[in-house]
């Protein structure tokens, strides 16, 4: 785990500092944990002192369980709502879901904030969630063995249902909130004394119940953030400037805007956070109205510093500070890879890159802001309440503690509803007309101003010796900083070369489970890029480029060396020192997808490969074991079809099987889209894709065969939301080199470059 | 004031006639499960039904729908239990969601034509309807799972589960 990770866990996660809350109310019966001052104190202190609520059984005996994870398609809500009814012994049908607002009582466990993301939630939640569940039952227990004078450990509680066997007496849950007789309250060392229910006794967990947020999503009733309607509100329609950060606003002319019927007013935004430099709002009766106002503004800009950097200018500036002795800091230093490639048989060089991507979900970005007395109310579907309260309060000029987030089903996050930036527009156009406002971005807006993942480059050298042992590996990662973007100490790692904290998000996955005694990796900051395009978090962040070289380079020294790529994997998954456990289960895993995909033992015809891959994302300390076996076919045109994808997952515990099948298959697709469909390009500091006809995620038709093999072997539940993103594309960039001899080392991938790459 | 038969309804729209259809859905009517997307007819999240036929409601003025009958999720089925929407949950298709009423009405112009596609005729009616969570198998299971269920109920004149 991330040094961050730690240090957040080892003051918060200590359940000493809180306590259990079981009491009943006219409500019902309320259950949880007292909110932890953790990182999320810092950021957004809480507004008043309340007791702090996980989930709440009504006099009806429905379930409402609070989820402070953002759902943005995982269904954590729900998975949430499984753990706790697992332990508590309700019945499915009667368990319900709300999202949290982001009062800190509702903050992670484990992180001490509201974020979601990481692939973290059902990890980090599923011991909270447990002990919540199985103190409710308890408590439940004593108050009905009181109501009908039997002993509570002659209960048995199932499906909602309290029954004494001997007597043949039975009470409901809802029987016993009603009774108010469930009063039980618990100690900090009482509840970590709980003792939870081992595996074989689970019910609940490992079992695909109906996600209880479909129904709402087959309708049209499930609510969003851009369905928000406040009485009274205006609709504003942002106007970003053409580059896409640090162009200024020298003048706006709304003459033409005045004309629109329903204009209100064009703000031009004060932007203290980096995020939104140059935007002007138009603020309209209706949405049609704003946006035909924002086309009618008349805006004159100062370009600002980086508004002639390209694509072109951040490949070229990656070369010269990676050519560099004296660049970045070190993730890993392990022994002294410089002399093992003097002593070297044979040394490998190869050069990896990855292009600007976007997220493009499917829901543009949007905010709703309301003034009401003190109090600023934010109505948004974001993956980090915390820090994007922080940022509301400071857009509106007042404390955090007078914000309160609104959480709302996500339209798609995929790490882009982390940021905040949608806030500054919708509080400072509230602000500015003294009502409430919604603005939703375009399109176009949502594309071209993306907290993107940033374009990477990455030199990867290897040295193997005599035997074609594989003794050293250097690995730079040239890239911007998306999370030391965000200003939280706390998301840094300490670089091992002591030169100041280092952005691990930019090269998680480069320390690999591979025994290799001599290994750098340098994460080496693109300034020009940090600056010039902004990026963010993208489904999966650094294992998405770290594995690519990766596992791309493994390959290149099996084939260098002439072993088979599968079988060198297996040897160098050898499970020595620092990487034993995890090397094993990588292996096993690698293993599960061969067997499925056939790999070696199906004859292909010309033409066509099968390619492998491994990975530990996201991070060492809370990998999921995922290999794939990808199977193409290359024409001599260069053209590439995927045939199919074969994924393998270890993920230790599943608590929802076909919820992890369907995330897996996402996220295995998303690897897909990304390796060979998505492409943004930087010129004069703006982003050329606008929408959907340039920036072309996967569609039905370029789907391909897709198996999956889930291995829950009893570990610890881990995620599945992004590691399957990551050993996608170097699946295929291996699969076309073994059918073609073509290897490709830019995603995305072209037939250009194939053709280019294949051997006359 | 151009009046709008939405979902057996009559509505009259505080809107001028070039405004898209999908925001006077949206915001006149108070109808939020058509949702916008891209704005320009690329990714199919707004897709409702003018007599009949799919279309993207941003790129469908209101002055070109008045007096023609316009269907959107919520009037897809009473009760929401289409056979598609039913198909929905029984494949648990919806990740995020915020595509699936548009996928869920491009489905339902096809199925209304042609009550046995092929997994061919399905991919080329659906492949305008970006999912960004990637459910497209979900999808075409669940597209032809409603097909079975439509045919079978259709000939035996009542509603039958498929097993």
């Amino acid at each position: 785990m991330n040094r961050h990770v730690k240090n957040v866990t080892s003051e918060t996660s200590d359940l000493s500092r809180r306590s259990f809350l079981v009491g009943t109310a006219a409500t019902g019966l309320v259950l949880g944990y007292s909110g932890v001052p953790g990182i999320g104190e810092a950021l957004a202190a809480p507004s008043n002192f309340e007791p702090s609520v996980w989930y709440a059984i009504a006099p009806d005996g429905l379930v409402t369980v609070t989820c402070g994870k953002a759902d943005m398609g995982q269904h954590i809500a729900s998975t949430m709502a499984q753990i706790v009814a697992e332990e508590l012994g309700a019945k499915w049908s009667d368990m319900r879901v709300q999202l949290a607002s982001n009062d800190p009582k509702f903050n992670d466990p484990v992180l001490g904030a509201q974020i979601t993301g990481g692939s973290w939630s059902t990890m980090m939640n599923f011991d909270a969630m447990s002990r919540a569940g199985a103190a409710g039952r308890m408590a439940l227990t004593e108050g009905a063995a009181a109501a009908m004078g039997v002993p509570a450990s002659e209960l048995v509680v199932r499906d909602s249902m309290i029954a004494h066997p001997k007597s043949k007496k039975q009470m409901s849950f809802a029987d016993v909130v009603k009774s108010g007789k469930a009063t039980k309250t618990f100690t900090p060392d009482e509840l970590k004394a709980i003792k939870l229910k081992t595996p074989d006794q689970y019910t609940m967990i490992g079992v695909s119940v109906p996600q209880l947020d479909i129904p709402s999503k087959t309708n049209g009733t499930a609510k969003y953030g851009i369905d928000v309607k406040i009485p009274g509100m205006a609709y504003g329609a942002v106007v970003t400037p053409p580059v896409r950060f640090g162009a200024t606003v020298k003048s706006v002319d709304d003459s033409a805007a005045k004309k629109v019927p329903g204009f209100i007013k064009a703000v031009t935004l004060d932007d203290k956070t980096q995020t939104t430099s140059g935007w002007v709002v138009a603020v309209a009766s209706t949405y049609a109205n704003a946006k035909k106002a924002a086309a009618a503004l008349k805006i004159s800009y100062d370009g600002g510093p980086n508004a002639k950097v390209s694509s072109e200018s951040l490949y070229a500036e990656a070369k010269r500070l990676q050519a560099l002795d004296d660049s970045g800091q070190f993730f890993v230093k392990d022994g002294d890879p410089a002399a093992a490639f003097g002593t070297a048989a044979k040394v490998l060089e190869a050069e990896y890159t990855t292009s600007i991507n976007i997220h493009a979900p499917m829901e543009p970005m949007n905010a709703t802001a309301e003034f009401k007395g003190d109090i600023l109310h934010i109505y948004s579907g974001n993956q980090f309440a915390t820090r994007s309260g922080g940022i509301a309060a400071g857009a509106a000029g007042i404390d955090p503690k007078f914000v309160v987030m609104h959480q709302m089903w996500l339209g798609g996050g995929f790490g882009r509803r982390l940021d905040a930036d949608m806030m500054i527009p919708a509080v400072q156009a509230a602000k500015a007309i003294g009502k409430p406002v919604k603005v939703i971005y375009t399109r176009e807006n949502d594309m071209t101003m993306d907290f993107s993942r940033p374009l990477t480059l990455q030199k990867v050298k290897a040295g193997v010796d005599g035997d074609g042992k594989l003794i050293a590996l250097s690995h730079d990662v040239v890239s911007a900083w998306p999370t030391q973007r965000w200003g939280i100490p706390d998301f840094l790692t300490p670089s091992v070369d002591k030169k100041g904290p280092l952005d691990s998000f930019t090269v998680n996955g480069a320390d690999f489970f591979y025994t290799v005694p001599n290994h750098y990796v340098r994460a080496i900051k693109n300034e020009m890029a940090h600056n010039a395009t902004p990026s963010g978090q993208l489904r999966s962040v650094a294992p998405g480029w770290t594995f690519w070289a990766v596992e791309s380079m493994i390959d290149e020294i099996a084939a260098a060396t002439g072993k088979d790529p599968a079988q060198f994997r297996i040897s160098l998954l050898d499970g020595a020192g620092k990487n034993d456990g995890g090397a094993q289960r990588l292996r096993n895993t690698l293993l599960a997808a061969m067997g499925l995909a056939g790999y070696g033992s199906r004859k292909l015809p010309k033409g066509e490969g099968m390619g492998v891959a491994c990975v530990s994302s996201q991070e060492r300390a809370t990998a999921s074991w995922t290999a794939c076996v990808a199977h193409v076919a290359v024409a001599p045109s260069g053209e590439v079809t995927v045939k199919k994808l074969t994924v393998a997952t270890d993920v230790g515990t599943q608590v929802h099987p076909d919820n992890i099948r369907a995330q897996v298959e996402g996220a295995a697709l998303w690897g897909l889209s990304l390796a060979m469909y998505e492409k943004a390009t930087l010129k004069d500091g703006g982003i050329e894709q606008t929408n959907f006809d340039s920036y072309t995620p996967l569609r039905m038709s370029q789907m391909p065969e897709v198996a999956i093999a889930v291995i829950a072997n009893g570990e610890k539940a881990t995620g599945v939301g992004e590691p399957a993103v990551t050993v996608i594309a170097p699946a295929i960039g291996n699969a076309i080199f073994n059918a073609s001899g073509a290897r490709v080392r830019a995603l995305p991938i072209t037939a250009e470059a194939v053709k280019g790459a294949m051997k006359a | 004031m151009p009046t709008l038969t939405i979902n057996g309804r009559s509505m009259s729209v505080d809107a001028a006639n070039d405004t898209p259809l999908l925001w006077a859905i949206r915001e006149q009517l108070q109808m939020t499960g058509t949702k916008f997307g891209c704005g320009a007819g690329l990714c199919g999240a707004c897709t409702v039904h003018v007599n009949g036929e799919a279309v993207r409601s941003c790129q469908t003025m209101v002055g070109d729908v008045a007096g023609k009958k316009i269907t959107t999720i919520e009037g897809l089925a009473a009760k929401g239990d289409h056979p598609l929407q039913k198909a929905w949950i029984a494949e648990q298709v919806p990740q995020c969601g915020y595509c699936q009423s548009g996928q869920i009405m491009q489905a339902a112009s096809l199925l209304a034509k042609n009550p046995n596609p092929t997994k061919e005729e399905v991919v080329a009616h659906m492949d305008g309807n970006l999912c960004r969570c990637m459910t497209y198998s979900r999808i075409q299971k669940a597209i032809m799972r409603a097909a079975t269920e439509m045919r079978t109920a259709s000939a035996s004149g009542n509603e039958r589960r498929p097993t």
